[in-house]
């Protein structure tokens, strides 16, 4: 198919105008997989680290990176013997891979969390809770974050 | 510079009560540039905490990914009448507060 | 592969044929909200989660702050905002008549400061400026949309017309190209919408703070890669009074919250 000039400003225009989209991310800084997993393990330590318990909401379609509503919870019976101590939430590639520590305790009587979150790709997110026995859970779940199609340059 | 704070004005005792703090700050990530290429440098709120009567009930640390006008929603048991009270702390010696008051019968 | 995405949509608009410009009928009106997913609806319904409360706290503060070497406050002249700016942002861009031109709430806000309060203007899009305009628009939440119904402004909303069916930059795109003739698709990942302006002052998450229409103007231009007109050329305000006045009877919905 020959490319007419017109096919090939669009072309380049609409390539300049995908490619500016996330002020925030910096391909060199982005967060390998050895990172989060040295984050995680900065704060579970060599405990085991197991799956369930944790449920992590994120919108299956994210309508902008800049600002992700998420929604952390723990199936606990937040008692005085029995509750949730802290949540910790990780990105696998943004800059930096730790994304908030949430501090709770019984008195808390619900282990839930909600924050509004910056993700810079369609990457993996995780969440892990330290139980008041000191056993760590954990859920990981991979979101879509969609593109915008016009973003402005920053200033 | 704004907060907007959600907690209920009243509660039975032992209810488990959601609250809700919204905050102005850039959340500045120290990861951007300008079109000349100098480094934003960052600025973030690094610590939330929420104490009920001094006691505090819930704390957090933030990091660059948290998006920026920090929203936190949390839970806490309603145990007596008295004031919440929320203090955020970031960098460049950033310190805001708000509080809130519940009648628990 | 998400490139090749876009790409193919931009290539595919760009070499659409010149479609006559299919105005929206007033029936088939929809705010950006519309379009919106269930999680930023739900941040723009609750007035606790919605970030652009935070700006709206800080112009109520403003508004009843003196300034200004005549030392005044706004609510000195206009008294309790709640009664005196109910639905004045529905009618803005207004007519005036001493410039005999359009001004937009925004340059009203700036008159004000001269005419009444011997203030310095507040720069275009500073978070004063957009506190102020977001508290007063904010006041005609639920007001149906009218702006442009003022004999005197037939010719600026004309003028706002052409410049929304003129093809421009490297894209030669027209704002139209879009927002009446391909609303409801999508554009990358992004749905196209009409482009009606209900909720300025808006909370955009991308931006990640509160801004105005014609930052948003702007940003469109930049993306059809054309040279962007200035804040407050009369090529914005006269799009920004078209715009509104397409919106005809749709309710103001400010602070807004979009994608």
């Amino acid at each position: 198919m020959p490319t007419t000039r017109r096919q090939f400003l669009s072309l380049a225009g609409s390539v300049t105008v995908a490619g500016s989209i996330s002020i925030i991310t910096l391909r060199p800084l982005a967060a390998t997989p050895a990172m989060l997993n040295s984050a995680i393990r900065s704060v579970v330590g060599e405990a085991q680290l197991r799956t369930g318990r944790v449920k992590l909401d994120i919108p299956p379609l994210v309508e902008n990176g800049n600002t992700v509503p998420m929604t952390v919870s723990v199936a606990s019976p937040m008692t005085a013997d029995d509750y949730v101590k802290s949540i910790h939430v990780f990105n696998e590639k943004n800059p930096q891979p730790n994304i908030g520590n949430f501090h709770l305790g019984p008195s808390s009587g619900r282990a839930q969390v909600s924050t509004r979150i910056r993700l810079a790709d369609t990457q993996k997110v995780v969440a892990i809770a330290r139980l008041s026995d000191d056993t760590f859970w954990q859920v990981a779940v991979d979101i879509v974050v969609t593109l915008a199609a016009c973003t402005e340059e920053m200033n | 510079m704004a907060a907007l704070i959600n907690v209920p004005a009243k509660a039975k005792r032992g209810d488990i009560i959601e609250i809700r703090a919204l905050t102005s700050h850039i959340m500045e990530t120290g990861f951007r540039h300008t079109v000349d290429g100098a480094l934003v440098p960052r600025d973030i709120i690094t610590s939330f905490t929420c104490r009920y009567n001094a006691t505090e009930i819930f704390r957090a640390d933030l990091f660059p990914a948290i998006a920026a006008n920090p929203y936190l929603s949390f839970f806490t048991i309603a145990k007596e009448s008295g004031k919440l009270e929320f203090e955020w702390i970031g960098d460049n010696g950033y310190s805001s507060s708000a509080s809130a008051s519940i009648t628990v019968e | 592969m998400i490139f090749w995405r876009a790409i193919a949509a931009a290539t595919l608009l760009a070499a659409a044929p010149a479609l006559l410009a299919g105005e929206i009928a007033p029936e088939a009106r929809r705010s950006g909200y519309s379009f919106m997913g269930p999680d930023t609806r739900a941040m723009q319904d609750d007035d606790t989660s919605n970030p652009g409360m935070l700006f709206v706290l800080d112009g109520e503060a403003l508004w009843t702050k003196k300034t200004g070497s005549a030392d005044k406050a706004c609510a000195d002249c206009h008294g309790d905002a709640r009664s005196s700016m109910k639905g004045v942002a529905a009618r803005y861009p207004a007519f005036d008549k001493a410039l005999a031109r359009p001004v937009t709430l925004d340059q009203r806000i700036n008159l004000c400061r001269a005419n009444h309060q011997q203030a310095s203007a507040l720069p275009y899009e500073s978070r004063d400026l957009l506190a102020l305009s977001a508290f007063i628009a904010h006041q005609s939440r639920g007001v149906a949309i009218t702006a442009g119904d003022e004999p005197e402004l037939k010719p600026f909303v004309a003028q706002g017309r052409d410049l929304f069916m003129q093809r421009e930059g490297q894209l030669n795109l027209a704002c139209t190209n879009c927002h009446d003739d391909n609303f409801n698709k999508r554009l990358a990942g992004a749905p196209i919408t009409q482009g009606q302006p209900t909720g300025y002052p808006l909370y955009r998450l991308e931006w990640q703070t509160l801004g105005s229409l014609e930052r948003r103007l702007r940003g469109c231009m930049t993306g059809v890669r054309a040279q962007a007109y200035d804040y407050g050329s009369p090529e914005l305000v006269a799009l920004e009074l078209y715009l509104m006045s397409r919106a005809r009877g749709l309710p103001v919905e400010t602070p807004a919250v979009r994608p």
